[in-house]
Order: C-alpha cells, then sequence, then structure tokens
C-alpha cells in the first residue's frame, strides 16, 4: 500500500461529489452524496486494515511542495487514524438522515456536507501547520451556511455566533504559529512537535492555541455557541457538529498543545481543571432543566468534552487513552443521541420534550436504541461510554483527586438527565395523540441506528481495537510530557506485600 | 546615462502616450460611435504597454542602469510589478464599460482615453524617483480620474462623485505639496536618493513635518484613515465600471508610490514613519470594519471593504523590511482581483429592466435565482474576509507574517483580532444573498465580458489559487528586492 496517496484520495472523492452535487437535482445528489460517502468509508475501512499498529509513528506519508512557504503534507499516527475512521463512519449516516427531512435546494446541502467531511479529513491527516490552520479554518465556511441555510428559527444568530466566536480563536492561534515557524524554521508537525520552545513563550503560544481549541472544544464559559448552533442546525448538521466538529479542540489539544508545550501545559493544568470541573456541574444542570432535546444533549456534549480535557491534562496513559476514548465514543454516541431526536422531530416537528410521552408504547423499537444510546452517554459498563470515562477519571485521579471527585458527579448528574429526559419522552403516559400516533423505525432509519449501536457495543466490550493503534503514539506523548508533568496530589506507593501469617492471622481474627 | 537609454526605459509611457493622443484624434473624428474601436485599442495598447514591463520584472531589472533622466525616473521590477498590476486593472475597467454605459447612452468616446491618460499618470507614480514626477505624475492620474467620477453627466450623483473627488483631491494635493516643500527645504534636494542621503545625517524638526505632511497626502490618495471620508461617496456615485477603476489602479499606483516614499527617500528614519503607518494601518482595519456593518448600499460596502484592506496592507509597509514589501506587493495582486470580482458582480446585478441593483435588501435570496452569481458573490466576500481556503486568506497571511518575522506581534495579534470584525459585514452579505427570502429583483441578463472577468477573478481568489504562490511569491520578492536595491 506504500506510495499510494490513499489520504489524497480520501479528500478527493467527497470534493469531486461536492463539486457534482451543485450542478444535480434533489434526487440524484442525493445517490451522489451516499455513494461518494459509501466510498470514502471503504477508504476508511482499507486506511485501517493497512494501518501498520506498532509500526512506524507515521504512516501513509504523502509530501509535495506545491507552494511557497507551506507544503503539502498529509500523513497520519494512530492518533488521527481513529478520528478519520470516525468521520468516515459518521458521513453515511448523516447523508442518511437528511434523505428526506431535507427538501430545499438538496444539491447545495450534499455539497455543503461533502465539504465539510473533506475539511474534517484534512485536519486529521494535516502534517503541516498552516495547512492544517486552512483546513480548521476552511471548515468554519460550509458549517456557516449549514446552519444559517437549513437551521430552525433562530439560525441567523446562531450562525453568526458559530462563525464570529471560531474566527475570533482561530485568529490568536494563527498569530501564534507565524511565530513558532518563524522561531523553529520549519512547518513540519512532527518536527515541531519535538522543537522545545522557551519555557517562557510557552505560556503565550500555549493561551494562544488555548484560545482556539477551548472555543471549539468547547470549554466552559466559552461553550455558549454550541447549544445555539446544535438547535438550530439540521440533525444531520448536529450529528457532524458533535460528532467530529468538536473533537477538533480534543485533537488540537493532543497534537499541539501537550507535545509542543509541555511546560505550559503543566502550568495551565490546573486552569484546566477547574474550567473542566465547573462545565461538568454547571453544563449537567443546565441540562437537567431543559426543555428542548437538543439543547439537553448539547449541553451534555459540553460535559463529556469537559471529562475530555481532565483526561489529556492528566499527563499520564490512563488519561490521555481514556480522553481519545471519550471523544471517539461520544463521536458515535451523541451522534446516535441527535439521530434519535432527528427520527422523532422529523415525525412531530418539535423538540420540546411534554410534546411527547409514552413512545416505548408505539414506537418499542425506536425506544430500545434509545436507551442503548442513553445508557451510552450515561457510561453503563459494557458500552463505549463506560471505558472511556472510567479511565479517564482514573487518570485524573492520579494527579488531582479533588478534580476527580468533582468530575465524577458528573457521572451521578448525566445519569441524571439522561434518565430523565428518557422518562419523560419514552415511559409515561401517551398524553398526545400525535405523538402516539407516530410509526415505529423504518427500514432507512434502522440502517442508521443499528451500525451505530454496534460499534457502541464493540467499543464498550472490546476497546483493545481502539486503543491498540494509538497505544505506541500516547506512550509516546506521555514520554514528551514526563519532564513537565505535575506531582499529583495522590502520592500512590507500592504496598508491601504482608507476610503470610500475617494475613492469615487477620483473616482469623475477623472469624 | 544618455537620452536614447533613458528613452528606452520609458517605452511603456511612450506607448500609452502615443496611443492616447492617436485615439483622442480619432474620437475627435469618429465621434461616439467610434467608442468601443476606441476601448478595443485603448486595450491593445494597454496590453502592449505591459508587454514592454514584463521583461524589467521577469529579470529582477534593479539598479543604477534602470534610471532613467537623471534620477528622476525609475524602471525597475518594483515598477514593472505595479505596472502590470495598473495595466491589467485599466484593461479590466475599459473591458467592463460599454455593457454598462450603453444602457445609458454615455458610452463616449472620451472614455477610454481618459483610462489611458490615468494609466500614464499612474505608471509614472510607481516609477518616480524625484518628488517632482511623483507630483507630475499623481496630478496626470488625478485629473483624469476627477473626469472620469462625474462621467455620467446627466447623473446627479455622479457629478456630485466627480466634485467631491475634486475638491478633497484638491486638498490632498495640497497637503502633500506642502509636506514635499518641507522636505525640499530641509533635505535640500528633490531627488529620493538625495533625500535619504541628507535624513542619513539626522532628522530635523522641519524634515520631520516634512514627512509627516507627505505620509498625510499619501493616506488621502490610498484612502487610508484618517483621510478616507470621501471614498465611500466617490464609489457609491461614480458610474460602476469608473468605481472598479478607482478600487483598483489608482490604489495599486498610490500603495506602490508610498512603499517608494517610505522605503527610497525615507527609509533611513523609518522610526520616524513607522508609527504613523502603524496607526493609520490599525484605524484603517477598525474604521473600515465598524462603519461597513450600517451600509445598505453594496458599492459603499466595497469602499469600506477597501479602506479595511489598505489597512491591512499597510501592515507590510509599517514592518518596512523586504519581506513586508513583498507580502504587500502579493496582496495588492490578490486585492486587485478581489476587487474586479466583486464589481463585475455588481454589474452583473440588474433588475428585469436592466437598472443597475446595488441596495443590499435587494439582492436577498440570490442564490435561489441566480446561483452562480450567488456562489461568485460569496467566494469574493469570504476571500475578502480572509477566511482560508480563498486566496485573499494569503494575502493577510503574507502581511502578518512579515509582521511577526519582523518582531510586531503585537501589531499582528490586534490586527488579526480586528479583522474578525470585518468578518462580520463580509458574512452580512453571505447571509443576505444566501439565507434571505428571495427578493426575487435580479433578473437581467448578463453581458459575456462581465462573466469572463467575474470568471476569471473567481479562479484566482479560489483554492487553486494557491498553486501560483511560488511564482507570484517570487515576483513579488524580486520586485521588493529592486526596490531595496536602491538604497
Amino acid at each position: 500500500m506504500s506510495g499510494f496517496p490513499i489520504l489524497s484520495l480520501m479528500l478527493l472523492v467527497p470534493l469531486a461529489a461536492a463539486l457534482a452535487c451543485l450542478y444535480l437535482d434533489a434526487k440524484s445528489a442525493r445517490t451522489v452524496a451516499l455513494l461518494a460517502t459509501l466510498a470514502n468509508l471503504a477508504l476508511g475501512v482499507v486506511l485501517w486494515l493497512n494501518f501498520d499498529v506498532g509500526g512506524a509513528q507515521w504512516q501513509f506519508q504523502e509530501r509535495h511542495e506545491l507552494f511557497s512557504g507551506f507544503s503539502y503534507a498529509l500523513g497520519i499516527d494512530g492518533i488521527a487514524l481513529l478520528l478519520i475512521e470516525l468521520s468516515v463512519f459518521l458521513m453515511p449516516i448523516c447523508i442518511g438522515a437528511s434523505w428526506n427531512s431535507i427538501e430545499k435546494r438538496v444539491g447545495e446541502y450534499m455539497a455543503a456536507f461533502l465539504l465539510v467531511e473533506t475539511l474534517m479529513i484534512g485536519v486529521f491527516a494535516a502534517q503541516d501547520l498552516f495547512l492544517f490552520y486552512m483546513f480548521f479554518e476552511a471548515g468554519l465556511i460550509p458549517m456557516y451556511l449549514i446552519i444559517g441555510i437549513w437551521g430552525g428559527a433562530d439560525r441567523i444568530y446562531a450562525s453568526y455566533k458559530f462563525f464570529l466566536y471560531t474566527l475570533l480563536g482561530s485568529v490568536l492561534m494563527l498569530v501564534a504559529m507565524l511565530w513558532m515557524v518563524h522561531t523553529a524554521g520549519t512547518t513540519f508537525i512532527p518536527t515541531l512537535m519535538t522543537y522545545d520552545f522557551d519555557p517562557q513563550v510557552q505560556t503565550w503560544l500555549w493561551l494562544a492555541f488555548f484560545a482556539s481549541f477551548a472555543v471549539k472544544m468547547p470549554m466552559w464559559p466559552v461553550h455558549t455557541w454550541l447549544p445555539a448552533a446544535h438547535v438550530q442546525a439540521p440533525t444531520a448538521g448536529s450529528v457532524i457538529l458533535a460528532g467530529v466538529l468538536l473533537k477538533m479542540g480534543g485533537y488540537g489539544f493532543i497534537r499541539f498543545s501537550l507535545p509542543m508545550f509541555p511546560e505550559a501545559s503543566a502550568y495551565f493544568a490546573p486552569l484546566v481543571w477547574g474550567l473542566s470541573m465547573a462545565a461538568v456541574v454547571i453544563t449537567s444542570l443546565i441540562a437537567l432543566v431543559q426543555d428542548d432535546m437538543k439543547k439537553l444533549i448539547a449541553y451534555s456534549s459540553v460535559a463529556h468534552m469537559a471529562v475530555v480535557t481532565i483526561g489529556l491534562f492528566a499527563f499520564n496513559p490512563q488519561g490521555l487513552e481514556g480522553s481519545m476514548l471519550v471523544m471517539l465514543s461520544h463521536g458515535l454516541v451523541s451522534g446516535a443521541l441527535f439521530l434519535c431526536v432527528g427520527i422523532i422531530y422529523d415525525r412531530l416537528h418539535t423538540r420540546e420534550i411534554s410534546r411527547y410521552g409514552g413512545l416505548a408504547i408505539n414506537m418499542p423499537r425506536y425506544a430500545l436504541f434509545f436507551l442503548l444510546f442513553t445508557m451510552a452517554s450515561i457510561g453503563l459498563p459494557g458500552t463505549s461510554g463506560f471505558v472511556g470515562e472510567f479511565l479517564s477519571l482514573g487518570g485524573i485521579y492520579q494527579a488531582s483527586s479533588w478534580t476527580a471527585l468533582i468530575c465524577t458527579t458528573g457521572i451521578i448528574l448525566g445519569a441524571a438527565y439522561m434518565l430523565y429526559l428518557y422518562r419523560r419522552v419514552v415511559f409515561g403516559d401517551q398524553k398526545n395523540a400525535d405523538a402516539a400516533a407516530m410509526a415505529d423505525l423504518d427500514l432507512r432509519e434502522y440502517l442508521m441506528v443499528i451500525p451505530l449501536g454496534l460499534a457502541v457495543l464493540w467499543m464498550g466490550v472490546y476497546p483493545e481495537s481502539f486503543i491498540a493503534p494509538m497505544r505506541a503514539d500516547i506512550a509516546a506523548l506521555d514520554a514528551r510530557l514526563a519532564r513537565a508533568k505535575p506531582e499529583g496530589d495522590a502520592k500512590l506507593a507500592m504496598g508491601k506485600e504482608k507476610p503470610a501469617h500475617e494475613e492469615a492471622a487477620a483473616h482469623e481474627g475477623a472469624h | 546615462m544618455d537620452w536614447s537609454q533613458s528613452l528606452r526605459l520609458i517605452a511603456p509611457e511612450e506607448t500609452l502616450s502615443v496611443a492616447s493622443l492617436v485615439l483622442l484624434l480619432v474620437a475627435a473624428w469618429g465621434g461616439d460611435k467610434a467608442a468601443k474601436l476606441i476601448s478595443v485599442l485603448a486595450v491593445a495598447a494597454l496590453v502592449a504597454a505591459g508587454i514592454l514591463v514584463a521583461p524589467a520584472l521577469c529579470g529582477g531589472a534593479m539598479g543604477a542602469e534602470t534610471s532613467a533622466f537623471f534620477g528622476q525616473y525609475r524602471a525597475d521590477a518594483f515598477a514593472s510589478y505595479a505596472k502590470i498590476l495598473i495595466y491589467l486593472s485599466a484593461a479590466v475597467s475599459l473591458v467592463v464599460a460599454p455593457a454598462y454605459f450603453d444602457r445609458f447612452k454615455a458610452m463616449r468616446a472620451e472614455y477610454p482615453v481618459l483610462v489611458l491618460l490615468a494609466s500614464i499618470g499612474m505608471g509614472m507614480m510607481v516609477s518616480a524617483t524625484d518628488l517632482l514626477t511623483l507630483y507630475i505624475g499623481l496630478e496626470m492620474n488625478s485629473l483624469a480620474a476627477y473626469v472620469l467620477a462625474a462621467f455620467l453627466r446627466t447623473d446627479g450623483r455622479s457629478a456630485e462623485a466627480g466634485l467631491k473627488y475634486f475638491v478633497l483631491g484638491a486638498l490632498a494635493s495640497g497637503i502633500l505639496l506642502f509636506g514635499m516643500s518641507l522636505t525640499y527645504g530641509f533635505a535640500g534636494t528633490t531627488s529620493f536618493a538625495g533625500i535619504s542621503a541628507s535624513m542619513a545625517q539626522g532628522l530635523s524638526n522641519g524634515a520631520l513635518f516634512g514627512i509627516v505632511f507627505v505620509f498625510a497626502g499619501l493616506a488621502f490618495k490610498i484612502s487610508a484613515v484618517p483621510f478616507h471620508m470621501w471614498t465611500p461617496d466617490v464609489y457609491e456615485g461614480a458610474p460602476t465600471p469608473v468605481t472598479t477603476l478607482f478600487a483598483t489602479a489608482p490604489k495599486v499606483a498610490a500603495m506602490a508610490l508610498t512603499m517608494r516614499v517610505a522605503i527610497e527617500a525615507f527609509g533611513d528614519q523609518a522610526a520616524a514613519w513607522q508609527q504613523i503607518v502603524v496607526f493609520a494601518a490599525l484605524a484603517s482595519i477598525v474604521v473600515g470594519a465598524l462603519g461597513a456593518i450600517g451600509q445598505t448600499n453594496i458599492k459603499r460596502l466595497m469602499a469600506y471593504s477597501s479602506i479595511n484592506n489598505v489597512g491591512f496592507m499597510l501592515v507590510g509597509l509599517a514592518v518596512a523590511t523586504p519581506q513586508g514589501v513583498s507580502a504587500m506587493l502579493f496582496y495588492l495582486a490578490i486585492y486587485v482581483a478581489m476587487s474586479a470580482g466583486g464589481f463585475a458582480v455588481i454589474l452583473m446585478m440588474k433588475d428585469a429592466d436592466g437598472n443597475p441593483v446595488e441596495e443590499l435588501a435587494k439582492m436577498a435570496g440570490l442564490s435561489r435565482t441566480r446561483p452562480g452569481l450567488a456562489l461568485a458573490l460569496a467566494m469574493v466576500m469570504f476571500s475578502l474576509a480572509g477566511i482560508p481556503p480563498m486566496f485573499g486568506f494569503w494575502g493577510k497571511f503574507l502581511v502578518f507574517k512579515a509582521a511577526v518575522d519582523g518582531g510586531m506581534i503585537a501589531l499582528a495579534a490586534i490586527g488579526f483580532a480586528a479583522s474578525v470584525i470585518g468578518a462580520f459585514y463580509y458574512l452580512k452579505v453571505v447571509k443576505v444573498v444566501y439565507f434571505d427570502e428571495p427578493a426575487d429583483v435580479v433578473k437581467g441578463e448578463s453581458d459575456v465580458w462581465h462573466k469572463l472577468i467575474l470568471v476569471l477573478s473567481c479562479v484566482f481568489i479560489s483554492p487553486l489559487g494557491f498553486l501560483l504562490t511560488k511564482w507570484l511569491g517570487h515576483l513579488s520578492e524580486t520586485a521588493a528586492a529592486a526596490l531595496y536595491s536602491g538604497l
């Protein structure tokens, strides 16, 4: 497989399809979009099968000196691989979710989505700092159009907020990037990842990157664009926003902030912990009182992303692996939850929780899948949510037990708001005749929720498949962070093994 | 240095002068019926002049052998770069004119001749290495431009634009002349090399005043804040093809002229004018962005956008390094393409009767009725806002890279942050065009030449433009090196 530009091909397929969709009528645009995303999914599978676990750190590298100032350099490690897989997995589902619900300007809609796919893959595959920035920023344009054209009532406000908020964060990052390139003399990300910047300057650089990634993530208190954008975006827009776009923030931390500025990361770790603690508690409480289903899930996303950030800034392999798994799991689960909301929204055209009730009676199969994803969101053992959250919290416990304590309340609060939501929508009496008359899942919807459900269970039961590709990269990152690692308050020490007779005596005493 | 070599060096200006005089005679005898023929010949003359200046740019001409008329004039790679952009912009404004003026039965034979005369003046501006050459070139361009602004004689707003441009332009020329006379008084010479040599000895208060007034006069010409007030009125009132010219060629000429004056004449005292330029840059970025938000007329909006973009370009000048100059030159090339594309869209927006549509509200929902036009407009807007992967991003990127490499990190950070304010009104246009319900006003047929200009500029500002970064980057670096070789 070496030498074959598979990453470029994965960028090209959706791009070509996007251009084609602009000129096609509604029906063929849907088909072309679906075929293109499925083709990319197939390429993604090929990519994963050919990824040499335990091999070179950077694989599938491509490099062409096409431009002055930066180069077209692609290449992935295990971390990028998994996020690319998540993107290509969710895309056909997004296209499926908008199959019937989008009626106006279908060609442009599909083109915007395919463009988003190209840019997301580009973000994860870029090995050049400025190439990364371009993909990272360019995603704003199609998402702005998706929210603004096909969103709900307050779409224009939401689209402005989304665009300007994230743009402000990113331009500061660009200034920092310019400085880094000026100092290090290269735009090649793997080289920059091992370049030691002056710890004094790292502080400023870290803050500039933080301004961008914290908004993208989003972290409390700069999360307010997210509920606005989510509520107004069409279902597929929400799926892709929650599923993949939010992961760009986490990816940014793990690819740039941590390896490039280890000292500054350690210095600011308490800040991140504090914001994450606040986020978990505050946004979970906000989620508890929402009347709008999408807003509730949007706030729960902020809480889950906070679990990602504490894992990242735990400075140990458990935390890092855990946060990666939370990102992947949240991509699947929140995407699936938005899809579940979309399924009933398509039927009743309201997201008001009180308009539903007793769906278990007329939509039992829907209720089953909704339950699975609800449990996965809570983090029930056996689902994907559990593995990531457990590792992440276990990681932070070694660094700061208070943070671990407060963030763990998020699990309890998460159970509260998700179960409360589930009870109000699915259980109880059938209060409204129109909600009671809704039909159960059809074939198209099965085709969307079944793969998601299987993936959630797979990740919950055998997470090794997902941890294996990134293990070496996480270990390398951990080694890079070792010199700046803050001293944890857990003071973990291996206990001395007690002599056998003493133990026996103790047992006897208990009898 | 003999006369024959000097005359050889000004071949492009000679070509254009002869062409404009001959065409004026053709116009006198042929009347307005010959207007289109004259336009074609004028474009041919501009192309010929462009071909004549190209070797100097490609060959990287610089140094003493490019100096003509005893140091009053210089035909180096820097001037050639600017001239090619100027001739290109002038040609665009000629190509788009007939379809517009025909509607008002105002396609007069003088239009192409005036554009040619303005181009000669602009060519002299960018080649001037003496304050007097500079002033003659500037006035030659300005006098032609005043007439062009008022070209629609029956239209009140056009006449108003011409008058405003004239009064304020004359004021600016006065300020510039005052600055020049102070500089001459304290430096004892009008040649840039002489001024530079004199200022290397130290800067007296009088000379400092001279620098300030010269910069104030030039800021008028490039419409930098706080001397920008005339821009929106003139842009709005002037006929759209003329506005296309104003937004492109004179901006290039005045910007290149400012660079040459700043670097070649005042380069040794960069610290004296850097703060002026930093202020003008940041003020232009902010005022250009804030002023545009309330606009309802797309031509006024483009005027504020040009103020905003001038601010970004000035960041490159504020750094005062070859890298900064080369970044500005690259930005100018992209800016010309963005403006040409933007005004081509404006020219193509006509209602069912063929009247031009300039109100933002009437463009609502354009994407539903004219998807291609709307896409082009959105590309121009995102490019002007500097959002990657549009090519407009690269211009901003280069000037801020120059600022960071030159150690002016605070300027870069503030400038970039202020660019977010600007993004708001560009987004507003995209919002009106894509999100709002169709007003269904734009129905008129588009002229094929407008389409051609639009397609060419859109291809240039699309991500495909990045493939040109090596080539254009090389040219702009050559030009910047030529500018610095005179020191």
